[in-house]
């Protein structure tokens, strides 16, 4: 319906809403429900009246509103209307116009005054006789209703059961969409052309460039020739050279550009302007985290319960091209005395010398049967087949390991086999304590060797084979020995007829013993053994008088350590550098000072047993202890004690021999007094070295070696203003006795 | 004095400079005349810094026509190679600048 409202919303224009008091209605004689009622509330009012009254009341009149309008009426009469309902907001409304008054007498009598009241104030005086209700003109309203309120958006589903099934429990189950064809209806998306946009304008920018043109073309070879062409470069002969070098020419030009060059050459000294000393910052190749550690770890050990029980290592070897081979040589753990007491029980136990490989920790592959124990063997560095030992009882032995077929064998099944060796009569008289490294000769083929043993003597051997013409007899002779020395196990007889043929090259007697590492060059350093170092040269001389060779005396002799000196080692990258270790030090070498080692170490708690120098970093060497602890010495890092210290073994070390494996892997092979080899794994920090090391190392080495040629001058000139403060004051006291 | 004698005294003058490996005098066709190298070397020296030089002298006249080469200095890692061109000759210097 329409809305109600409470309050009038206006009041057609002819009408204008009157309140009026009381004392107005008396004087009109309208008075509500008295004169005037809801039936008959039309009430005539003379227009001079109401002049009269607005005159006598002024402002305080009801009429003063209408004043101006009253004053216009045209008529003499106006119309007064009660309005009981208060439809215009006032208990009266007096009608303004002539035509209005005639519509609301007339009509409205007739029609009845509430129909009047209900219509629109726009058809309010309509002159309809009755009043439809007029359509309902939407404006909007009812959508508001229809969306709040609730109402079934589809059919409502019935689900129905069979009767029996009422109020039985439902259990429902679930299905997939995608089962059945119809399952789901899906929106595929899909590339709407309308949006795709195609760019119809486009900045570039252009460069022209000369014409490019490529072609190729193919020979034809029709026959294939061999030819080749030979050249070698223009030369002048000598004369012609003279003359160039002659000319007026080249004088000028020299001369012109010296100065060009000396100034070019000048930059170049003064500073090198291309490097980059950010990149220097850096060393190379530095891994993650492995660079912390700078232990040795162990690697592997080798010990084997049943040949190197109770025995002692004396010497260890890397096979030079077999990787992973390596040797040792067992000996018993006895002294001298003890020997000769028991050496009816060492002739039963034979002594060896043990091939381990890598890829059996437990069982060694080759076995070398040895007469007696070998203190020292090597590897002939260019047959590695070959290995030469010397032994307790003086002997000097060529085993030869020209068994192929046992040697592949150790890469694959471990084979123990035992290998006659071929000995030959003693020429030591004692026992062959080192054996040097065989020398090479100019093809590169070692062809000697050398020994020295306690019993003073050093002595080189020529293993070529013979070849001094024999006579008949001897050869017969020969023939004769041979057949007992046919090998059981298919040796080849490479070395057979060196059989007791052997004599030594050169024999050089010396004062005292010789125990120790011998490191060949045309000249050399040994050590005898109670901490004496002798330097000599190896070239032979001619005695005038004899015509006989005999080697030169040597010429300078050092006390140095406490104790028997057990290392003489060149540095790999040092040619003249040379490290010596014996009793509780070690000490460094130059050749070529005399004065003394340039580097010596102070005196360290334990015995050091033995010393090799590290072969990737110059500046590292290793020193092994009494105590089985093995010192890593950095000369770059520290000078005055080991840089660290690792415990390897229980009991002393006997010998210390690094290996490169490949570059990630260096070995150290360490063994000890108890007959256990240990593989140790030399890590990163140790292994590398660090960029210029070689270089500061020799700088160091030239500091030390100005430091003693500083030192002894120093020593020089003390003593001789020694001798000149004791010369003068003889002098004084002659002078004071001969007044 | 010998004009001779003083070129030599100019080379070795310039070869006892420090970090100077080796001097070498070729002529106008690559035929070394006088070097302090050893044979192979100072003929491959010789070849290849003879062809280079010319490249180098002909760019720079290519570019400006009145200009020419009057020194090239070459710079490797390890080495610096000065060349010093003439009508008729070549002079070559190697030097190690980092020693």
């Amino acid at each position: 319906g329409r809305p109600q409202h409470s309050k009038m919303y206006c009041h057609p224009n002819d009408i204008f809403p009157l309140t009026l008091t009381s004392a107005t209605q008396e004087l009109f004689g309208c008075r509500c429900d008295e004169d005037v009622t809801g039936d008959n509330p039309y009430k005539i009012l003379r227009k001079e009246d109401i002049v009269q009254d607005m005159r006598m009341r002024a402002a305080v009149s009801d009429f003063s509103p209408v004043k101006q309008l009253v004053l216009d009426y045209p008529e003499d009469e106006l119309l007064l209307v009660y309005d009981r309902d208060f439809i215009y907001g006032s208990s009266f409304y007096l009608v303004l116009t002539a035509d209005a008054k005639e519509r609301h007498l007339k009509p409205v009598v007739a029609l009845g005054v509430e129909v009047a009241l209900e219509c629109e104030p726009l058809e309010v005086f309509a002159a309809q006789k009755t009043s439809e209700p007029q359509p309902w003109i939407s404006l909007g309203s009812e959508q508001e209703i229809e969306e709040e309120s609730v109402t079934d958006s589809r059919p409502r589903y019935r689900i129905s059961r069979v009767r029996r099934e009422f109020g039985a429990p439902i259990f429902f189950s679930d299905r997939n969409a995608m089962e059945t064809k119809d399952g789901f209806l899906e929106c595929t998306p899909y590339q709407d052309k309308n949006f795709s946009l195609k760019q119809m304008e486009r900045h570039t920018g252009v460069q022209t460039i000369p014409n490019l043109k490529s072609s190729s073309t193919q020979t034809q070879w029709t026959y294939p020739r061999s030819m080749c062409t030979q050249y070698e470069p223009r030369e002048f002969s000598e004369e012609e050279k003279e003359n160039c070098l002659q000319s007026e020419h080249l004088k000028n030009l020299v001369n012109s550009v010296a100065s060009r060059f000396e100034i070019a050459i000048q930059q170049n000294e003064i500073m090198d302007v291309f490097f980059d000393d950010w990149k220097a910052l850096s060393e190379e190749d530095s891994g993650y985290g492995r660079k912390a550690d700078p232990h040795l770890k162990e690697y592997q050990s080798f010990t084997d319960l049943h040949f190197s029980k109770e025995k002692t290592i004396s010497n260890i070897n890397w096979h030079p091209t077999i990787n992973g081979v390596i040797a040792v040589a067992v000996t018993e753990r006895l002294s001298f005395e003890d020997r000769i007491n028991g050496s009816t029980k060492l002739l039963l136990n034979p002594s060896l010398i043990l091939f381990w490989s890598f890829s059996d920790p437990i069982n060694p592959q080759l076995l070398l049967e040895c007469p007696d124990d070998v203190f020292s063997f090597e590897f002939c560095p260019s047959d590695p087949n070959i290995i030469v030992g010397g032994c307790m009882n003086g002997q000097v032995l060529t085993p030869s390991l020209s068994l192929f077929l046992s040697i592949s064998l150790l890469t694959e099944k471990p084979t123990c086999g035992v290998v006659d060796i071929y000995s030959f009569s003693l020429f030591h008289s004692d026992k062959v304590s080192r054996m040097g490294v065989p020398m090479e000769n100019r093809n590169g083929i070692c062809v000697q060797i050398v020994t020295c043993a306690p019993d003073c003597c050093v002595m080189f051997w020529d293993i070529r084979a013979p070849r001094v013409l024999q006579t008949m007899a001897d050869q017969r002779k020969q023939k004769v020995e041979e057949k007992p020395l046919e090998n059981p196990h298919g040796v080849p007889n490479t070395f057979k007829h060196l059989d007791l043929t052997w004599k030594p090259l050169i024999r050089v007697q010396h004062i005292s013993y010789c125990k120790t590492q011998l490191q060949l060059v045309l000249s050399t350093t040994f050590c005898p053994q109670d901490g004496e170092l002798v330097y000599t040269d190896w070239k032979l001389e001619k005695d005038n008088d004899s015509g006989r060779l005999f080697s030169a005396k040597p010429s300078h002799r050092f006390i140095i350590h406490d104790g028997q000196v057990n290392t003489v080692r060149r540095s790999p990258f040092f040619k003249d550098i040379i490290l010596t270790v014996g009793g509780w030090t070690f000490a460094i070498w130059k050749e070529g000072v005399m004065n003394g080692p340039i580097i010596q170490s102070s005196c360290s708690q334990k015995k050091c047993t033995v010393g090799y120098w590290s072969q990737s970093r110059p500046a590292v060497f290793f020193i092994g202890k009494e105590d089985g602890n093995i010192d890593v010495w950095d000369l770059l890092e520290k000078t005055h004690e080991p840089s660290q210290t690792q415990n390897i073994t229980a009991t002393q070390i006997t010998c210390i021999k690094p290996w490169i494996v490949s570059s990630k892997q260096h070995l150290l092979a360490v063994s000890d007094h108890l007959g256990t080899l240990h593989i140790l794994e030399i890590p990163w920090t140790l292994r590398s070295p660090s960029s210029n090391e070689k270089l500061s190392m020799s700088k160091y080495f030239e500091k030390e070696v100005d430091r003693l040629v500083y030192f002894e001058k120093r020593r020089e000139m003390r003593a001789k203003e020694k001798k000149d403060s004791e010369a003068e004051e003889l002098r004084k006291k002659m002078v004071r006795y001969s007044i | 004095m010998l004009p001779k004698a003083e070129v030599e005294e100019t080379l070795k003058r310039i070869q006892t400079h420090k970090g100077v490996i080796g001097t070498i005098v070729v002529n106008a066709e690559g035929i070394p005349i006088r070097t302090t190298l050893d044979n192979s070397t100072t003929v491959q020296y010789a070849g290849l810094l003879h062809q280079l030089t010319m490249k180098a002298r002909s760019t720079v006249r290519d570019i400006d026509p009145q200009n020419d080469l009057t020194f090239l200095r070459i710079r490797s890692k390890k080495h610096e190679i000065m060349v010093a061109p003439d009508k008729e000759y070549l002079l070559i210097v190697i030097q190690n600048p980092s020693e």
